[in-house]
């Protein structure tokens, strides 16, 4: 298999203004992210707001470039490449995003905003842009009459519809998947995450797909990664993680999930208080302030991530915990 | 008795000519010290059923119902000035997004004593007391020195603390939560629904949880009431609810969960979607949509009959359907 997503110590840090006469802060948004992504699979990124999901979202779809760090898409490395590469490697990396009513342009109609990727990235004459675009509306479930309305005149799960079609038109290596389904209902929510299953049945694409929701990651990921204020806590495959959560985040993620059999809940932990700002986020490992089982070491030291247990996690105290 | 005691509830909104029933026949009861869950997806009229009783839909919506009393009051003959005493006091209301419940021109601290000062007359020292208090009750680190804070200086699940700490501020009888933790992350999440709960237990209040999301009912609530297209389609107790929907729209909810379908690669999904303001079918409103549906669900429209379980709005209950 081969990855069709590396990323090297991907760190994404931004300048922010603090006021008049003040010096700038820099947040540290994305802070040493590794992975690799092999094709066809479905990566999840786990966290609370605010813990750098979505900025790596915008590294991966070459939306804005990483401060340092490598990413390869496709064995190719984005950072060396031209202007005119990377408008090329951008068509094989695309987006949907969270909430459906806003990533639709209102006064657009679905079959032009459908067409658009490929009015730009390919030279399809019109005739072959439609049939293109009618081809897909099957594939996602909208009837051919959809192509002359307007987003407004469709409901949310079809809204998603859309973006997803939007997202598939150049045929697409990975799609990045923003909290696709958190604006919608259960019922339409199971229906979109079946389409993204589909898709990926019949164009082997890879997903990264990034979720607060636990139930919905168990449901569609292969490999989960959890993020904690700009660092990986814990990556691996999903059932080695889900059957065993090794950091003490990940099992507070786990516990906090509300789940339709509470009783059935093995592991049981709280956490107290709240993700830290970004802008002082406190000394040695990020998570010590509400961790039950930091000491002294945590407050200093910053933990790595390493091997353990068929996944790799950020503790010190990792072993002694889960013994 | 029961504290709350709604019978026959319709909320009609537009032209008195084409009305249309945002919620239609509903019934309800709520007694003191109990959790009730409202679930049902987007439109299918549980807010709008809390606003009628809080009296929040005045010029908008027309009210009708059998039976609408609240601790041996009947709210629907209610004066405002009467309703007024009630609203914020007796009943008080949480809402789903903390930021926008909250008004960002005045400090935390002047909005909580807002409340103390209208309807208990605390004035003062006291008044900055029970302030404090009230905070801490909601577990804000430094009370004393987040009441001068605005909203914007607050996280979410900070201003939902503060937004709980308003309307537990006269020790309610009954408190609505309405979606009180869709806008908060999972760990945050947990921390308010666990204080919700304690709460409720320490005060004696009765709570209304409207949510979307059963996991967060099955977690906390006794009894639960689903609903569809404005109207309850079962009420039971949980755990038994969710081991043995007798109504297929409840199956299918349960269904579409991820977590109720592990290790399947597709989930069950109900076809369609909810019917809309014109579109209501003339028969039971789930027949487009229902995998059981028969003749007689196209024609005729059930009705909400209570069975050993709870109440069912189905000719054809799950239950019947193993029996037979």
């Amino acid at each position: 298999m081969t990855n069709v997503l590396q990323a090297r110590d991907l760190t994404r840090h931004y300048e922010v203004s603090q006021g008049f006469l003040k010096g700038h802060a820099t947040v540290k948004a994305l802070n040493g992210v590794s992975f690799d992504l092999q094709a066809g699979r479905t990566l999840a990124v786990v966290g609370e707001s605010g813990c750098g999901k979505s900025t790596l979202a915008r590294q991966l779809t070459l939306i804005e470039p990483p401060t340092s760090g490598s990413l390869l898409l496709d064995g190719n490395d984005v950072s060396q490449a031209s202007a005119a590469e990377r408008k090329a490697m951008r068509t094989k990396v695309q987006m949907v995003f969270q909430n459906p009513y806003a990533s639709l342009n209102p006064r657009q109609k679905i079959g032009s905003q459908l067409s658009e990727p490929l009015v730009i990235n390919t030279r399809l004459s019109a005739a072959e842009r439609v049939e293109r675009v009618r081809e897909m509306m099957k594939l996602v479930g909208l009837r051919p009459e959809h192509y002359y309305r307007y987003p407004h005149m469709f409901s949310g799960g079809q809204r998603q519809r859309i973006a997803i079609a939007r997202a598939m038109m150049l045929n697409p290596k990975i799609v990045v998947a923003d909290e696709p389904t958190s604006a919608l209902d259960v019922s339409i929510q199971a229906q979109v995450l079946n389409l993204f299953m589909d898709l990926q049945e019949s164009f082997n694409t890879t997903y990264v797909f990034i979720s607060h929701n636990l139930a919905v990651v168990e449901h569609v990921a292969n490999d989960v990664m959890v993020m904690y204020l700009g660092r990986v806590v814990e990556i691996g495959d999903k059932d080695t993680i889900y059957s065993r959560p090794l950091h003490p985040y990940t099992q507070a993620l786990l516990s906090a999930t509300p789940s339709i059999h509470p009783e059935d809940r093995r592991i049981q932990i709280k956490i107290q208080g709240e993700l830290p700002s970004p802008l002082k986020p406190p000394s040695g490992c990020a998570f010590h302030k509400r961790c039950p089982f930091a000491i002294e070491r945590c407050r200093q030291e910053s933990p790595e991530l390493r091997s353990l247990d068929r996944r790799q996690v950020a503790c010190h105290r990792a072993e002694e915990i889960n013994a | 008795m029961s504290l709350l005691e709604i019978n026959n509830l319709s909320v009609l909104f537009g032209a008195e000519a084409h009305p249309f029933a945002a919620v239609e026949g509903l019934d309800l009861s709520v007694s003191q010290g109990e959790i009730v869950g409202i679930v049902g997806e987007s439109g299918s009229g549980k807010s709008v059923t809390m606003m009628a009783m809080m009296g929040l839909l005045e010029g908008q919506g027309r009210i009708v119902a059998d039976k609408l009393r609240f601790d041996g009051k009947d709210l629907l003959t209610l004066s405002a000035r009467e309703r007024r005493k009630i609203i914020g006091k007796d009943i008080s209301m949480i809402f789903q997004d903390p930021m926008t419940a909250l008004n960002p021109s005045f400090t935390v601290g002047y909005q909580i004593m807002e409340v103390l000062k209208v309807h208990q007359g605390l004035s003062g020292s006291a008044l900055k007391k029970r302030a404090i208090e009230l905070m801490e009750m909601v577990e804000i680190p430094a009370a004393a020195t987040r009441l001068d804070a605005y909203p914007h200086q607050l996280s979410g699940g900070m201003s939902q603390r503060v937004a709980i700490a308003m309307a537990i501020a006269c020790n309610p009888k009954l408190l609505i939560a309405d979606e009180p933790t869709t806008a908060l992350d999972v760990t945050i999440q947990a921390q308010i629904m666990s204080l919700l709960v304690n709460l409720q237990k320490s005060h004696d209040m009765a709570l209304i949880l409207i949510t979307h999301d059963l996991a967060v009912v099955a977690e906390v609530a006794h009894r639960l009431a689903v609903m569809y297209a404005g109207q309850v389609v079962e009420q039971g107790a949980i755990p038994d609810i969710f081991r043995k929907p007798q109504h297929p729209y409840t199956e299918a909810l349960l269904s579409s969960i991820p977590e109720h379908s592990k290790g399947a690669r597709r989930l069950n999904t109900l076809p369609g979607i909810v019917p809309g303001h014109y579109d209501r079918p003339s028969g039971c409103l789930l027949s487009p949509r229902c995998p059981y549906v028969a003749d007689r669900c196209r024609a005729e429209r059930p009705a909400l009959l209570p069975n050993a379980a709870g109440a069912v709005r189905c000719y054809f209950p799950l239950s019947a359907k193993d029996a037979q």
